[in-house]
């Protein structure tokens, strides 16, 4: 039944060879941790793009509870964490998987370094690499503010005046990312925008970058 | 090279050439459109003039001297759509030597706490009980405490014998 669908859609589009050249590529020996376990550092990167999957679609669903207004925000976090079936996991995905995130990413990224694998010709990577990272602590940074507590309040006003003291520019910055006198109805509403649609944009522009470049590119071979 | 030159060159810019101008820039033109509007409309708290925070009476300008005096008063401060009905509680610390109004925020510069003239029995400072912060009279941080700011000040204005204060700025120190 599945295989005549398949056949049916697969006889008018061509689809076969589509996925079998996303699917068919070398693997080399050295980054395969089934010849040797001690090549598991190589799995940093995919694990990262799980972790970011999970964020996608935790996030995603969360947004069907969560209210991005100061009197409303920490209420309907609230809501949605204790009162919801699931809640407490569906949160707590995106919030122990932000810092999971990060922590795959920061791996992933020394693994790059010790190996040398940035180097000619994937320069260029490296430099997309680079931005993912900044767009990905961006995104911990503009998720941090959305449950309004003191704890997000603070944080933020810290973060604001961080950005406040980059040279020239600085001063520009904090107040675009306030957007008001005060840190408060503004700031969560662009947060929650920058959270929920520029980063994630920017997050799926790059990585596609990320996997067209090491898919043209290939592995870097060993050490 | 030489053979190059021979040729008699055509005035002006190959058709082609032309046309990669003309529809580059018919492109910019249709995507400026589109993207200005978004960019302004991002960027208007940068471009935004004046203050959302009004001038607050907080009583008759003589009733200050020489010695920090703090009071307080309700700052009318929109934030975005809401405009908190009596305005946010808020406090300040005012001096005043001959015409010079001095009205300092008592938010500590290090960590937000909440600073006091002679707290602690520090004598001739503000101290913040929190880690230690202390400040001289004119709201200077004292260096080796951890706030490393002056504290910020309210601008401030006399009308008819009245004192109004306004919005935080960036203090000075001295
Ligand atoms: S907050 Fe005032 S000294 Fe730390």
């Amino acid at each position: 039944m599945l295989k005549s669908a398949y056949e049916w859609i697969d006889r008018r589009l061509d689809i076969t060879p589509m996925w079998r050249d996303l699917a068919d590529h070398e693997v080399p020996e050295h980054v395969n941790p089934a010849h040797h376990f001690s090549a598991f550092i190589y799995c940093f990167g995919g694990l990262t793009f799980f972790i970011v999957v999970i964020q996608i679609l935790s996030g995603m669903f969360l947004t069907m509870y969560y209210v991005p207004d100061i009197q409303n925000a920490y209420k309907s976090v609230d809501y949605l964490q204790n009162e919801i079936a699931f809640g407490q996991i569906v949160r707590g995905m995106h919030h122990w998987g932000a810092s999971v995130a990060i922590v795959m990413l920061f791996l992933h990224t020394l693994r790059v370094f010790f190996t040398g694998s940035y180097k000619h010709p994937r320069e260029f990577n490296w430099v997309v690499g680079m931005l993912l990272f900044f767009t990905i602590l961006g995104l911990g940074f503009t998720g941090y503010l959305l449950p309004w507590d003191n704890k997000a309040y603070f944080a933020t006003k810290v973060g604001i005046e961080i950005a406040a003291s980059v040279p020239f520019v600085g001063d520009a910055i904090a107040t675009f990312l306030q957007g008001g006198e005060v840190v408060g109805a503004q700031t969560l509403a662009r947060f929650f925008a920058l959270h929920v649609f520029f980063l994630p944009g920017a997050l799926l522009a790059l990585l596609g970058a990320h996997f067209f470049l090491i898919r043209r590119q290939g592995i870097s071979g060993p050490l | 090279m030489s053979e190059k030159q021979k040729q008699p060159k055509k005035p002006g810019i190959s058709r082609r050439r032309f046309l990669t101008y003309t529809i580059a820039s018919t492109g910019g033109f249709l995507a400026s459109g589109m993207l200005y509007p978004m960019i302004r409309f991002a960027i208007d708290p940068l471009l935004q003039k004046g203050s959302d925070t009004e001038f607050v009476d907080v009583g008759p300008v003589n009733e200050f001297g020489t010695e920090p005096k703090s009071v307080s008063f309700n700052i009318k401060r929109k934030d975005g759509w809401y405009e908190p009905k009596g305005g946010e509680p808020a406090t300040a610390w005012v001096t005043k030597n001959g015409d010079q109004i001095l009205a300092l925020s008592p938010v500590c510069k290090h960590l937000g706490c909440t600073v006091k003239w002679e707290g602690g029995g520090k004598q001739d400072h503000y101290y913040c009980p929190c880690h230690g912060g202390l400040y001289t009279k004119d709201g200077t941080n004292v260096p080796g405490t951890p706030p490393n700011e002056p504290l910020d000040e309210y601008e401030s204005r006399v009308e008819g014998g009245r004192l109004l204060l306004g919005p935080v700025k960036k203090g000075g120190g001295a």
